[in-house]
């Protein structure tokens, strides 16, 4: 008797789900390793101390200049406000895996709102020295088990201009730190081998107030708003993207299909939820917030940037979602676009569908379960246990602290 | 100022990244020496003179073309400077970017990495492919794409299971009827759902109206009642409101399932509408355009004039187009109903069918309202109560509205995002009631005698003589059909028509309007 009700109990809840599923959208779920490991849950795998540095290293610059929250680079600060009220922080430094440094060294605004790296470096070494002295957690690892959140263009090369930041590299004394970066791209100095790489922020209030019911048609065949040319800096082009957005621009400026041009409109979110595909080519950086734009809208991305790597490259399976085009095949765009069957897609935009992937682009307040907040926790757990050997022993050093440009060693 | 910074860089530039040229210089002996640098000398200064003159670095790009080891393909096109494109940014940044020119070299001097990597920094060509414009098989693939995405969007976002459209128009034979039933035939045919045409017809069924809705292709019942369509709007309205109830019960009794919708046959009706009706569970209202302007071009000046002076005199603000439909709060629940506004047209409506004033609609027009046919049905399931029985209503008390079919008239649903969308049109347009027509629109055969009209605003002029006219064809001889010059038309009401005239009035101004019918018949015979 009661095995019978427990197994008629068992058939009801199993008909009850069945028919609750029909009912949801069509949405594919990347099965295996990628789509499960979206959702995990990082609290207790982790615990994370953040160190109480003064506040001029980040209060003050904020008060200073708020557009730091807005900008595409406000990661930093956010991933810090979210670790002092999220339950792996720990206040007990013995017990912690990771260290994190809450210092923003993107915040130095021009007039014109972007920022300016030149004093970025000082600011770090100045952060690093503080830390060393007051805690011997630094000095234990030389910063192995420490992570910085650097989001500027080509990370933590600190410098806009790729050869300057090429020149520079990754600052010295982050060399054995683990860097949480939106700059991603193979064989570059600027991506150390155990980096993270994060989606640059975009602000998420603003995304969902310009929402579209779904069932208004895709009519916009490849869409994109931005610079081909950029004639300030670059008047003889070629060098701005490596000329690939001046060849999107000079091959299709004529085609119909091509939504393509340097417009802002206002209702540039709406466009691109009727949009099939939408260009992310590369800048200056190879990295822009149009990825997650994209994601987030149900626009397939069609990326093109040599090398690049993309966000959370270990958790998303990008080449199921987007479609990756070489800088040099972008004459022949169309016919690439135009030769991907139906079928595939028709997976690529229910893989997009999919909601864990766009709460994983996104920086929301207050933070959401599988948002990036809690991709880049699930990334640094990834990587523990750490390994025995980055532990010094006494009296070894690592770093070379004299290292770098002359410039950098003076105090901040 | 200039040319000193292009000197600088150049030297710089020189110094830097150019090996070979100064290993040649060691390597040679005294006098060579100073002979090469005399060389390099006359070719700095040529360089420094034609950079000023084309405005870029010219000696770049010719060290570019000579020492590239990139494939030098005919793609390559290097962009001078563009002037035209804006300044605006919307991408990284702008700020002391200036471009190092020690750093900035060709493709050859490699960054000093350790990594090496495939992509290259530098100063690139931009590919530009021979033909740059749309291939049609493409676009042709390109839109069978947007079409099947589109498709997918609607089966998973979209009405899940279409129900079938029941679309009752009332009709009758007249001089129009062509013109506004081939309209409303065209909308439904171009309706993606199924559809059942209910057309009632007074007078009795005809052939020429079974004619007409033959050619639509879609599934019509047809049915004739005997009285014949009165002369006064008012009149007409009662006897449609009588005809749309004959066509309910022609519902009721065939057991049709699906949405009931009034298409007047001189309403137009967006194609957002059916999709919008589907929406609706069991009675529904949306919005009507009410174009109650005669169609008489003057009398639409007019009356703008009118309400331009209205405005400006009572300074409200009226939309331009009065709409009737469902009024709701701000949270979008059913509170009343617009109503069409008669009083700038208080007393000077039309009165009968080809009266030259502006029609008006009922306070409440059946168009405005759909309902699922279900109501209709004797047994239905969940049949809600607040409706009363359709097979027990008595017409002789008066149907005003559809909404004399309900108990509770606040259970309607507002449709079309609670009636701000306006998802079809009201005209009322008719040539006057006793107007004579050829049957079908065709004058078959050809006419050869012809009756002058003698109400004509055009002066009588003596016809030209007939070798000034190319189209003017010779009158034939042959059978005595005479052909009455329909009346009204100096008074109709159809921009059209008179146009049409006067415009090969230029051509034949002395003519009068038989030998026009008779010679434009006898092109359209030609034609034919």
């Amino acid at each position: 008797m009661k095995n019978l009700s427990s197994l008629s109990a068992i058939i009801l809840f199993l008909f009850f789900s069945a028919s609750s599923a029909e009912q949801t959208v069509r949405t594919e779920r990347i099965s295996g390793s990628a789509g499960d490991v979206l959702e995990d849950n990082p609290v207790g795998k982790l615990k994370v101390y953040v160190y109480e540095l003064p506040s001029k290293y980040n209060k003050k610059l904020l008060q200073k200049d708020p557009r730091c929250l807005t900008h595409m680079f406000a990661a930093e600060i956010f991933m810090h406000r979210f670790l002092l009220s999220s339950p792996v922080r720990t206040r007990n430094p013995d017990e912690a895996d990771w260290f994190y440094t809450p210092i923003y060294p993107t915040c130095d605004l021009t007039p014109t709102g972007l920022p300016l790296p030149f004093k970025s470096p000082r600011m770090m070494r100045s952060a690093i020295q503080l830390v060393s002295s007051n805690w011997p957690y630094w000095n234990r690892t030389e910063g192995a088990d420490h992570f910085f959140v650097v989001p500027h263009d080509f990370g933590a090369c600190f410098h806009y201009q790729e050869e300057k930041a090429i020149e520079r590299g990754i600052l010295p004394l982050l060399q054995r730190a683990t860097l949480v970066q939106t700059f991603g791209q193979r064989n570059h100095v600027c991506l150390d081998e155990g980096s993270i790489t994060i989606p640059p922020f975009a602000p998420p209030q603003k995304m969902q107030a310009h929402l579209i019911p779904p069932d208004i048609p895709r009519s916009i065949f490849v869409y994109f708003r931005g610079l081909f040319y950029d004639v300030n800096n670059d008047p003889e082009g070629g060098y701005y993207a490596r000329g690939a957005r001046a060849a999107v621009w000079e091959n299709f400026k004529n085609n119909p299909l091509f939504d393509i041009s340097t417009d802002h409109p206002t209702t540039y979110y709406e466009d691109m939820q009727r949009a099939i595909f939408c260009l992310c080519p590369l800048g200056w950086a190879p990295w822009s917030p149009r990825l997650v734009e994209a994601v987030v809208f149900g626009c397939i991305p069609v990326i093109i940037a040599d090398d690049i790597v993309l966000p959370f490259a270990d958790a998303i399976p990008w080449e199921e979602i987007g479609v990756f085009v070489a800088e040099k095949d972008v004459p022949e765009l169309d016919t690439i676009l135009t030769s991907i069957p139906t079928e595939v897609i028709l997976r690529k935009q229910r893989l997009l569908a999919n909601p864990s992937m766009k709460r994983a682009m996104l920086f929301p307040q207050p933070a959401q379960p599988g948002d990036a907040f809690h991709q880049i926790l699930n990334g640094l757990a990834r990587k523990l246990p750490h390994d025995k050997s980055i532990y010094l022993k006494a009296g070894e050093k690592a770093l070379n602290w004299t290292a770098g440009p002359t410039g950098d060693l003076k105090p901040w | 100022m200039k040319l000193s910074a292009l000197h600088q860089s150049y030297l710089n530039r020189r110094s830097n990244s150019f090996r070979s040229p100064t290993s040649v210089d060691s390597s040679v002996d005294g006098s060579g020496k100073s002979l090469i640098a005399l060389f390099w000398l006359i070719l700095h200064c040529l360089c420094c003179l034609i950079s000023l003159l084309l405005g870029f670095r010219f000696s770049r790009l010719v060290f570019f073309f000579l020492f590239s080891t990139s494939s030098t393909t005919t793609n390559l096109y290097s962009a001078p400077f563009r002037p035209d494109l804006p300044v605006k940014h919307l991408d990284v940044h702008t700020l002391g970017r200036r471009l190092d020119p020690g750093a900035a070299t060709n493709n050859f001097t490699v960054a000093s990495t350790t990594k090496s990597s495939r992509v290259v920094v530098g100063r690139h060509g931009i590919r530009i492919r021979p033909w740059p414009h749309p291939n049609p098989v493409e676009v042709m693939k390109a839109h069978q794409i947007i079409e099947r995405v589109q498709k997918e969007q609607k089966s998973v976002f979209g009405v899940k299971r279409s129900k079938m459209v029941i679309a009752v128009t009332p009709t009758y034979v007249r001089t129009f009827q062509a013109l506004h039933l081939n309209g409303v035939m065209h909308s439904l045919m171009l309706v993606p759902y199924d559809l059942v045409w209910v057309i009632v017809e007074a007078g009795g069924a005809t052939n020429e109206t079974a004619s007409i809705i033959a050619k639509s292709g879609i599934r019509t019942i047809h049915v004739g009642i005997d009285q014949r369509m009165p002369n006064t709007w008012e009149d007409r309205s009662k006897l449609e409101v009588f005809m749309r109830l004959q066509a309910l019960r022609v519902v009721k009794e065939e057991k049709l399932d699906g949405v009931v919708m009034f298409a007047d046959d001189s309403n137009m009706h967006s194609m957002e509408f059916f999709d919008e009706i589907q929406n609706v569970k069991w009675f529904g209202t949306v919005s009507v355009g009410i174009l109650a302007h005669s169609g008489n071009a003057e009398e639409m000046v007019l009356s703008m004039d009118k309400r331009k002076e209205m405005e400006k005199e009572a300074e409200e603000e009226s939309s331009l187009l009065p709409v009737q439909g469902p009024a709701c709060n701000s949270t979008d629940q059913l509170v009343g109903w617009h109503i069409f506004n008669t009083l700038p047209y208080a007393g000077k409506s039309a009165v009968y069918i080809d009266d030259v004033a502006a029609v008006l609609p009922q306070k409440l027009e059946w168009s405005g309202f759909v309902l699922n046919s279900r109501l209709l049905w004797e047994e239905a399931e969940n049949k809600p109560e607040w409706v009363k029985d359709f097979g027990s209503l008595n017409e002789n008390e008066g149907l005003e509205s559809p909404l004399s079919l309900l108990k509770d008239p606040s259970m309607v649903e507002p449709l079309g995002s609670c009636g701000r969308q306006v998802l079809l049109w009201w005209l009322r347009v008719e040539a006057r009631a006793d107007s004579k027509f050829p049957p079908g629109w065709i004058i078959d055969p050809p006419l050869e005698i012809t009756v002058a009209a003698k109400r004509t605003p055009w002066p009588d002029v003596p016809p030209e003589p007939p070798t000034k006219k190319k189209d003017q064809m010779p009158l034939s001889q042959g059978d005595n059909t005479v052909v009455v010059i329909p009346k009204q038309q100096q008074h109709s009401t159809k921009i059209r028509k008179p146009k049409r005239r006067s415009k090969r009035n230029k051509h034949e101004p002395k003519l009068t309007d038989t030998t026009q019918v008779s010679s434009s018949s006898s092109k359209r015979q030609e034609r034919n």
